[in-house]
């Protein structure tokens, strides 16, 4: 049975489910339990699972470096940090041993923690609530890094996190928490490190996830050309075979994302595909993203992000060039 | 002897103005009655800015907006204790004790707009911008009274934040840390029993906040944070203490009577009967009626304050509005670096041609 979800019903639905199907699932973190989260994702498991959701104290390192104890006892972590700029609270948990207990312990303890987040700017939050530190948390070996962009693409892939065996990053756009409904299927899985063609077209290939994608498909309504939109899912493991087969078909690429351009994913991309596809390019990948500049303050956030008129101003660039 | 006892602690816990209005002679602080006013006005002009920022929130005028009303008390008091040039660092709901440091209303007000203006400090008053990142900015109060007396001189940093902060490593890390570089620091830990849906019982096992001060080898002490002439006496002892190198943990014990931010409805955690009976422990309420018990405060005199408490706020939120219709989106580029790396000025030159990423100029 599908049933239409936004998606923060959606990440419930998927938490309910894994709680429900395995005792080994535990979910905590700052206000998850009484209250249900900030953002109401968790609502009402702890009156189901008393023992196995927990309002934990305001620790991220805590957080996330109980969830590698846990885990060593048999435990299934999964844990909520509130926004994404607060998991650098914690950041050397996960950086030294989230990503590592696996190589380190040479596989005997390892983490299949799921760390759930909402990130990225939009609904003019407050200082530091807007943030999409993405290439940050891919650089680091042992990690893998989920992009949801839907509520079915929610269920499918926190499915498949939180029964992996290894540490997933979640970050879940709260721009598209409540913005739209969608059929989201009862049991329904997407593995990890596969790309989705979210739309097919021959002049050139636009690379987007999480609230970009929103975007990019807003943007490419009113374009003339033919674009294929590609929604990589996870940025690590990068599905590199999707976005190569179709640069070579387009010749020409736009990498969209907010989170600023230098040492952003677009570059990561761009060099897949200058490695795999280079005798194919009819033109430079382009770059539409954030600014290398701290995200402002509402005032001007729309400034900062991308929006349409330049996703479309990028696309220009890369059909025009030559 | 193959056991023994090696340290033994106790905590404080000091009340001047009781809940049902006796007065501790012995321990009333030393002010005029002009001071004892402007304590009342600084509580009141902070409460009257908390209930207009909820209201403006409301009308789509501001972002997110943490109220302290309930927190007055605590706030003014210990701000109240500090000589001028010394420093304040806050967190992110801490308007009263700015406001009777010297921030306009009008820059709480630009910050809560969405707008970088309002993290400005103006006039060289010692203040570090609102810190949204829970617990993060006790260690750069550490570090600022760490700075001053490696300068020798005597100026204090003074810090806010919540029961809930004291969780995070950064908080136990200030304490040690000022313990053991004699930094100039005020700690003040306003338990205001809640962080977010969070109570206070589940953020720590222990019996008070203050004796976390305990195993940083600092004194902590408890107060009733409702009572402004307790706190103003706590926090100034604290102070001169500190600024002979003796950092203080104060734990001011209050609570916070609206919501957590104006994106949080509190009846999803706790009951209308609590809320009541901290709205008769209201701070403000208590100070009221010392200041009329003694003669000090009358109606007229109230109605005067009032008066001017809010012909200073319309004037901010005017004043607030007009910057804000004027704001310059380029802004954003602007204070990353001193010297404008050749990658920024690239895409900010693209920003104000609205052309952008077109490297090729
Ligand atoms: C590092 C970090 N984690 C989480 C948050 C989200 N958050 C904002 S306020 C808050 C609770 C803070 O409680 P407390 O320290 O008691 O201060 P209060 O809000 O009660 O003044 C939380 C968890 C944050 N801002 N920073």
């Amino acid at each position: 049975m599908a049933e239409r979800l936004r998606m923060v019903e959606a990440v419930r639905d998927t938490l309910d489910a894994e709680l429900a199907r395995d005792d080994s699932v535990v979910v905590y973190g700052e206000d998850v339990g009484r209250v249900g989260g900030v953002f109401r994702a968790t609502q009402g498991l702890i009156n189901d699972y008393p023992d196995r959701v927990f309002d934990t104290p305001v620790a991220e390192a805590g957080i996330i470096g109980t969830g590698v104890g846990l885990a060593a006892t048999g435990m299934k972590p999964v844990a909520e940090i509130q926004f994404q700029s607060f998991l650098y609270q914690g950041f050397h948990q996960l950086a030294q041993h989230v990503a590592r207990i696996r190589s380190r312990s040479r596989g005997t303890i390892t983490c299949p923690m799921t760390i759930r987040m909402p990130y990225g700017g939009g609904i003019h939050a407050l200082e530091l609530h807007s943030e999409s530190y993405e290439a940050g948390f891919s650089h680091l070996p042992g990690l893998q890094v989920v992009f949801p962009s839907s509520p079915a693409e929610t269920k499918g892939l926190l499915t498949s996190a939180i029964r992996d065996p290894d540490p997933v990053i979640f970050m879940e756009p709260t721009r598209l928490y409540r913005s739209f409904r969608e059929e989201v299927p009862d049991q329904h899985k997407i593995p990890l490190g596969e790309a989705r063609v979210v739309e097919f077209g021959d002049d050139v290939t636009v690379v987007a996830w999480g609230s970009m994608l929103r975007k990019t498909l807003d943007a490419v309504n009113d374009v003339e050309a033919s674009v294929e939109v590609i929604d990589p899912r996870t940025l690590y493991p990068l599905d590199t075979q999707t976005i190569v087969e179709s640069v070579k078909k387009t010749g020409r690429c736009v990498v969209v994302h907010e989170a600023p351009k230098t040492a952003g994913m677009g570059g990561e991309i761009t060099a897949r595909i200058n490695e795999e596809a280079f005798l194919y390019l009819e033109a430079p990948v382009e770059r539409v993203t954030g600014y290398d500049v701290p995200v402002p303050l509402f005032a001007r956030e729309d400034d900062y992000l991308p929006d349409e008129d330049r996703i479309r101003n990028g696309i220009s660039r890369a059909l025009e060039f030559g | 002897m193959p056991q023994e006892d090696v340290a033994q602690f106790t905590v404080r816990s000091v009340q001047v103005l009781a809940e049902d209005e006796t007065v501790d002679d012995e321990l009333v602080p030393e002010l005029t009655d002009d001071q004892l006013l402007d304590l009342y006005e600084q509580m009141k002009r902070s409460r009257r800015l908390d209930e207009r920022g909820i209201a403006l929130q409301r009308r789509g005028e501001l972002g997110t907006y943490a109220p302290a009303i309930g927190q007055e008390a605590a706030q003014v008091g210990s701000a109240y204790a500090l000589a001028d040039d010394d420093w304040l660092v806050p967190s992110f709901r801490e308007q009263a004790a700015l406001l009777t440091h010297g921030t306009d209303p009008e820059q709480i007000l630009q910050y809560a707009m969405g707008m970088e203006e309002g993290a400005e400090i103006p006039g060289g008053k010692g203040a570090l911008p609102p810190a949204i990142p829970v617990g993060s900015q006790p260690l750069h109060a550490v570090g600022i009274g760490w700075g001053e007396a490696l300068q020798d001189r005597d100026t204090i940093a003074i810090t806010y934040f919540g029961d809930g902060a004291t969780s995070e490593g950064d908080v136990y890390e200030a304490f040690n840390f000022a313990g053991v570089s004699d930094s100039q620091t005020v700690f003040i830990c306003q338990n205001n029993r809640y962080a977010i849906s969070t109570g206070v019982e589940k953020q720590t096992k222990a019996k008070t906040l203050a004796q976390k001060a305990i195993a940083a080898g600092i004194e902590g002490v408890q107060v009733d944070g409702n009572d402004v002439l307790g706190v103003y006496r706590v926090a100034r002892e604290a102070v001169e203490k500190a600024r002979n190198g003796n950092p203080v943990l104060i734990e001011a014990l209050t609570y916070r009577r609206s919501m957590h931010t104006t994106s949080d409805d509190p009846t999803a955690y706790r009951g209308h009967e609590e809320e009541a009976e901290w709205e008769l422990r209201d701070p403000i309420l208590r100070f009221q009626v010392f200041l009329e018990n003694r003669e000090i405060l009358d109606e007229e005199t109230e109605g005067t304050i009032d008066e001017r408490i809010e012909s200073e706020l319309a004037d901010a939120i005017d004043q607030a509005n007009k910057e804000r219709q004027a704001i310059d989106p380029a802004d954003m580029f602007r204070f990353v670096y001193d010297d404008m790396p050749s990658e920024l000025e690239q895409q900010s030159d693209a920003f104000e041609e609205g052309v952008e990423g077109d490297t090729d100029g």
